[in-house]
């Protein structure tokens, strides 16, 4: 394995770069699902039939502080990145450690909020716009539980083997994810909640 | 547990097939463990991280596929070839069509181009395998399990039944309640990721692993096809899976996205599964006039004709593919102007198609053209596949498709393009690099009396759907009446069918035939090719290149050749290679166990299959595979024994 | 060309089995819209002959004068590049034919997405044309009568179908008469017809919809205004009226024979809201998605329900239903 070492950890080998590289063009396919979703979305959101609208169900307090979370969260990765670059493993533990954390707690509130709409009787089966947006949140939602797992396995990995040039890829890619997922979030904040209760 | 869901009542037909099923399993069972065999099949094959390998294996899967789906076709043109005929009753005649559909394009036509991809694309740009060899088993087993997903709704359940384009409301659960369609949903979104993932996988690889000096504009064809391919590929399924997942939780867990009531729209299924839908044709065409336009050059001994008009074309291929899905229904009364939007975008695909076919016609001139196997079929497709363009461009035509729409010339128009455009491609191909991954070449006696069987067969078999369309026959109708009129043109298009089958079967006892007769081939470049795969050893060693060459020109085994150049410069040294590993097959086992229990159901075990995925995924996570080396002087005896001794 | 033989015997044989136009009903119209379909395929067909004609001269040329040959042997072919000026030649002829059928193809759909010119000063018949399982329902709503599974129609008159679904998509479509549209569930859809010529054509399904599909057919008669007028009449008097009861063993039932009353289910089970400034036909841009937004403005108030519901449509009267009501007549 040659490791040039005029380039960032992450990118070091050939290995690594293409790795990097194939992510960009699997967040590349995201964008395609994400747009699909949003699609199916707009084309559900006044379908409510006999059930809710979203401004009737949808609740601004839990949303700030979810979205609170998930965007400082996106800040954090980059702070554990930052300090990779350094070589400090003790922050860049404790900065994933904050952002896995911040993504726990966003997919609490997340629960929470699906609880609270099938308690008010909004469930998936209810309308066409229930169903799309249980299925654009929920799958936004999926995206960050699998991404708090994988957090929690590369953590254990740099726990154990140090900042490598293989666990430092492994962080990298996971902070695109992460601050892709930030920017989904941000569309759906803005197209689904904002635009709802307006 | 109610066991009822589980059976399929019927006929005979079924039952046959159950117990043909049944013997096979054991018979492959009892056969791998007396010539104990079942170590060679792991070691070798089912832990490979080989693309050369993993490409066999997408083929061995494509042709097996397409021996499932051909007895579906033959069952409905013997269905079909007279009227009032009982062979099969309607709903085993619709479950007969709909899988004859989903296997023959995802199934069979892909695999087969993506096993080509696989076992070519390193070879031809140069690398010593795919960017990410551990993946490319797990798209190979997500797509094979997927597809034996779909294989065992035949026995299992019931297969789904609504055709291939599977329009709601028709598919959902109130008018079509067996597990067929659930099967449909799972089976194409498991396989659908893996070929998701070789999309990532194949950009990649062409992107950042080319020999040194080949440029973009250096690129033999068939690599530039496969590269905008997978871009499609990327583009493009995120919307299948989405379509998918939507379906699925319309039957399974009753949500509302394409039902009746309750905000429901089923046009929407229409939308989504189109958005995919038409680029998933170009998906299978496209990499087909890479195989094309590589036979060409070689067999005329000419450079492509064109080399910059044919990227291009093809780069605008791709992206009109992406604007021209409301073809599929002009009929869904959407006005005017965007069926003429869609109609203008759709005949503009003409343009570009029409550059590609007078670009090889232009490099078959002031060329030497011989006439071998694979030239034969890529000089058949060319009149046939013009046939299904210029067809395709009628109905393009919004109004005029209002009369053809859903008619059997529609189906022959797209049988004209498929066939021609993708089958014959990769049967094309699979005779054109079979001695390279073998090492000996098929009997061209044989696959030319195959080629002729197939090629007057087909056309017996589908230009008769042209008239009958026309005649006023719908497609997907299980039978018909004799006033009709549509009898003796049906019974044609069955001795086709029957004509196609045996040239078929001819091709398959050519590849037997061919194993145990033909000399072994020593030259390793037995058709004079152009392109860096034929600069390697037949059967190719699994690091594929020595030495990595240095490109200077397009065609540069063929500069090579004629011009004395060296191509491997360096000396030879140790050689990095990924070790095997089992886990992508394990991998494919829980997805077909999960996709398995989701089709009936089953919440609990579907619950412990996904946590299985989970912890397989974090399996691999954690795995530290630094590979291996194969040492220099092991690479010099390799290359002697394989080149006999001329090294 | 060796391979060329057999095909061309192929084309010969296919002429010789084929028994003629007549029995290709979309080439035998029978009515203005099938008329207009007709000669825009036939164009077509004549264009693509020529495009076909120039692809495969020039292919059986370039087989037969460079084949490998003995005299050739040895030959090695030239390095070439490609050629500016025929590649644009190849690009720019394509590119106007494909403009000219694009020309082609949007006045034909004009044409026949309106009311034919001949019958531009006549109101059109409108005539409900409903599917449910494998049946089609048809309510004339200015007569008060209805059937099943067969349609008359005057001749030489101007004829509006609106097509729904009770059910999975189907298409509608008489192809002597006129193109196919699909009826859905969701909306309605519009179909200009009329015959020219008194006769009987077959009428069918053409989307696939399961099990019955392959016998959904019914009869189109075309008769004179006379003979249509008696028709209306003795239904009137002999028919038995439609009742909401009867209607819904007419939706359970798979098939039917042919039926007919002297009410129309639409005041009991209105179709889904009216679209028609959407599918008038006449050069409204409409994206696909949009139309589904816009359209469903409708269905906030007016959701269809399933067919098999208990409540057919009734639930939910469609105030901002722009159609006239079927109790009270176009004219």
């Amino acid at each position: 394995m040659k490791i040039d070492a005029s380039k960032p950890l992450e990118y070091s080998t050939e290995e690594n770069s293409n790795k990097i590289f194939g992510f960009w063009v699997f967040l590349g396919a995201e964008i395609p699902l994400f747009a699909t979703l949003f699609t199916v979305y707009f084309v559900m959101v006044n379908r409510f039939a006999d059930g809710p609208s979203g401004p009737e169900i949808f609740e601004i307090g839990p949303l700030l502080v979810s979205t609170f979370l998930l965007l400082t969260s996106s800040f954090t990765i980059g702070l554990a990145v930052h300090a990779m670059r350094h070589g400090y493993k003790k922050a860049m533990m404790f900065f994933m450690a904050i952002t896995l954390l911040m993504g726990l707690g966003f997919i609490g509130i997340e629960i929470e909020e699906f609880l609270t709409y099938v308690h008010e009787g909004a469930t998936l089966q209810t309308s066409g716009f229930l169903s799309s947006l249980f299925v654009l949140l929920g799958t936004h939602g999926a995206h960050v539980s699998f991404g708090f797992l994988w957090g929690v396995g590369i953590m254990i990995q740099l726990w154990r083997r140090g900042i490598t040039p293989a666990t430092a890829n492994k962080t990298f890619i996971f902070s695109l994810f992460w601050h892709f997922l930030d920017v989904v979030w941000i569309f759906i904040f803005s197209f689904v909640y904002l635009k709802g209760m307006m | 547990m109610d066991l009822e869901k589980f059976k399929v009542h019927g006929e005979p037909l079924i039952y046959g097939a159950m117990i043909s099923i049944a013997l096979a399993t054991i018979g492959i069972l009892v056969g791998l463990t007396y010539f104990k065999k079942w170590g060679y099949l792991w070691r070798e094959w089912l832990t490979t991280v080989d693309h050369k390998k993993i490409g066999v294996m997408y083929i061995l899967a494509a042709l097996l596929m397409l021996f499932r789906g051909g007895v579906d076709a033959m069952m409905m043109r013997l269905q079909t070839a007279a009227p009032e005929m009982k062979f099969l009753d309607a709903q085993h005649y619709n479950e007969v069509f709909t899988t004859h559909g989903l296997i023959m394009i995802l199934f069979m036509a892909m695999p087969f181009i993506i096993g080509l991809m696989n076992v070519i694309i390193p070879l031809q740009i140069g690398a010593r395998d795919v960017a990410f060899p551990r993946l490319n088993a797990v798209s190979f087993w997500l797509f094979f399990f997927g597809a034996m997903l779909l294989n065992i709704s035949f026995v299992i359940g019931g297969s789904p039944d609504a055709g291939w384009s599977a329009y709601f409301p028709l598919a959902s659960l109130e008018f079509s309640p067996t597990v067929g369609n659930n099967y449909y949903s799972l089976a194409l979104q498991i396989s659908g990721i893996g070929t998701l993932i070789t999309g990532v996988n194949f950009i990649v690889t062409i992107l950042k692993m080319r020999a040194p000096g080949m440029t973009l504009m250096k690129m033999p064809m068939f690599t530039w096809s496969v590269l905008i391919t997978n871009v499609i590929i990327v583009f493009a399924f995120p919307v299948l899976t989405v379509a998918l997942a939507l379906m699925m939780f319309d039957r399974l867990f009753g949500s509302q996205f394409f039902t009746m009531a309750n905000g429901g729209m089923d046009m929407l299924w229409a939308n989504l599964f189109w958005v995919w839908g038409h680029p998933e044709v170009y998906i299978v065409i496209l990499p087909a006039f890479g195989i094309y336009s590589e036979i060409i050059a070689t067999f005329s001994k000419k450079n492509l004709y064109g080399y910059t008009s044919m990227v291009f074309s093809m780069v605008i291929i791709s992206l009109l593919s992406f604007l021209v899905w409301a073809h599929h229904f002009y009929t869904m009364g959407q006005g005017v102007m965007v069926n003429s939007f869609f109609s203008i975008t759709t005949m503009a695909i003409a343009v570009p198609t029409g550059v590609k076919i007078f670009n090889w016609l232009f490099t078959l001139r002031k060329g030497r053209i011989t006439f071998t196997t694979p030239m034969l079929y890529t000089l058949a497709f060319i009149p046939i596949f013009t046939i299904g363009g210029v067809t395709g461009v009628m109905l393009a035509m919004a109004s005029a498709d209002y009369q053809y729409h859903n008619t059997m010339f529609l189906v022959a128009h797209f049988h004209y393009v498929l066939i021609p455009g993708a089958v014959f491609a990769v049967i094309a191909g699979f005779h054109y690099w079979f001695p390279k991954v073998f090492g000996f070449r098929l009997n061209e006696r044989l696959g030319k009396h195959a080629f002729w069987w197939i090629i007057i067969s087909f056309n017996v078999t589908f230009f008769p759907l042209f008239f009958l369309g026309l005649m006023g026959m719908t497609r997907r109708m299980y039978t018909y009446s004799e006033e009709t009129g549509f009898g003796p043109l049906n019974m044609l298009s069955f001795a086709g069918a029957v004509g196609l089958s045996i040239g078929f079967l001819l091709l398959v006892y050519n590849i037997y035939w061919s194993t145990r007769y033909m000399p072994r081939d020593t030259t390793s470049d037995p058709w004079d090719g152009r392109t860096l795969e034929w600069a390697t050893p037949s059967p190719i060693p699994a690091y594929n290149f020595a030495i990595v060459p240095k490109v200077k020109s397009l065609d540069p085994f063929w500069e090579s050749k004629q011009k004395n150049i060296p191509l491997f410069e360096d000396k030879i040294t140790k050689i990095h290679l990924p070790n095997n590993t089992g886990k992508p097959f394990i991998l494919g086992v829980i997805f077909f166990f999960l996709g398995f229990f989701l089709v009936f159901s089953m919440w609990i075990p579907a619950i412990v299959a996904g946590v299985g995925v989970i912890v397989m995924l974090a399996a691999m996570s954690f795995d530290q595979d630094h590979g291996f080396y194969v040492s220099a002087e092991e690479v010099i005896a390799t290359e002697k024994k394989l080149r006999g001794e001329t090294v | 060309m060796k391979k060329k033989g057999p095909l061309y015997a192929l084309f010969l044989s296919l002429l010789f089995i084929l028994p003629g136009c007549s029995s290709l009903a979309v080439l035998n119209p029978k009515g203005p819209a099938a008329r207009t379909l007709s000669d825009t395929i036939i164009l077509s067909i004549v264009v693509m002959a020529f495009v076909l004609a120039v692809v495969y001269i020039l292919y059986i040329f370039v087989l037969v004068k460079y084949r490998a040959k003995k005299s050739n042997e040895g030959y090695i072919p030239e390095h070439e590049e490609g050629n500016k000026v025929l590649e644009a030649i190849w690009i720019i002829i394509p590119i106007i034919i494909v403009a000219f059928l694009s020309v082609v193809t949007v006045k034909s759909t004009h044409a026949v997405e309106n009311v034919a010119n001949e019958y531009q000063d006549q109101k059109p018949l409108v005539i409900y044309a409903s599917s449910s399982n494998w049946k089609w329902h048809f309510s004339y709503p200015e007569e008060g009568i209805e059937t099943v599974n067969y349609v008359n129609i005057p001749v030489h008159r101007a004829v509006e179908f609106r097509l729904y679904s009770f059910g999975t998509i189907t298409s509608f479509w008489v192809p002597q008469l006129a193109g196919q549209k699909y009826a859905m569930s969701d909306m309605l859809t519009y179909l200009n017809l009329s015959g020219d010529t008194v006769g009987s054509y077959i009428g069918k399904n053409s989307n696939f919809s399961g099990k019955g599909f392959a016998h959904m057919e019914f009869e189109t008669l075309v008769m004179t205004d006379a003979d249509y007028k008696d028709w209306v009449k003795e239904v009137k008097e002999t028919a038995p009226a439609l009742t909401e009861d009867e209607f819904k063993g007419l939706l359970a039932a798979d098939h039917l024979g042919r039926k007919t009353y002297s009410s129309t289910h639409l005041d009991f089970s209105p179709p889904p809201g009216d679209h028609s400034e959407h599918m008038s036909g006449d050069g409204m841009e409409m994206d696909m998605h949009n139309g589904g937004e816009e359209h469903e403005d409708n269905k906030e108030i007016h959701p269809s329900p399933a067919p098999s519901s208990q409540t057919e449509f009734d639930s939910n009267p469609a105030p901002e239903v722009e159609e006239p009501l079927p109790s009270s007549p176009v004219e």
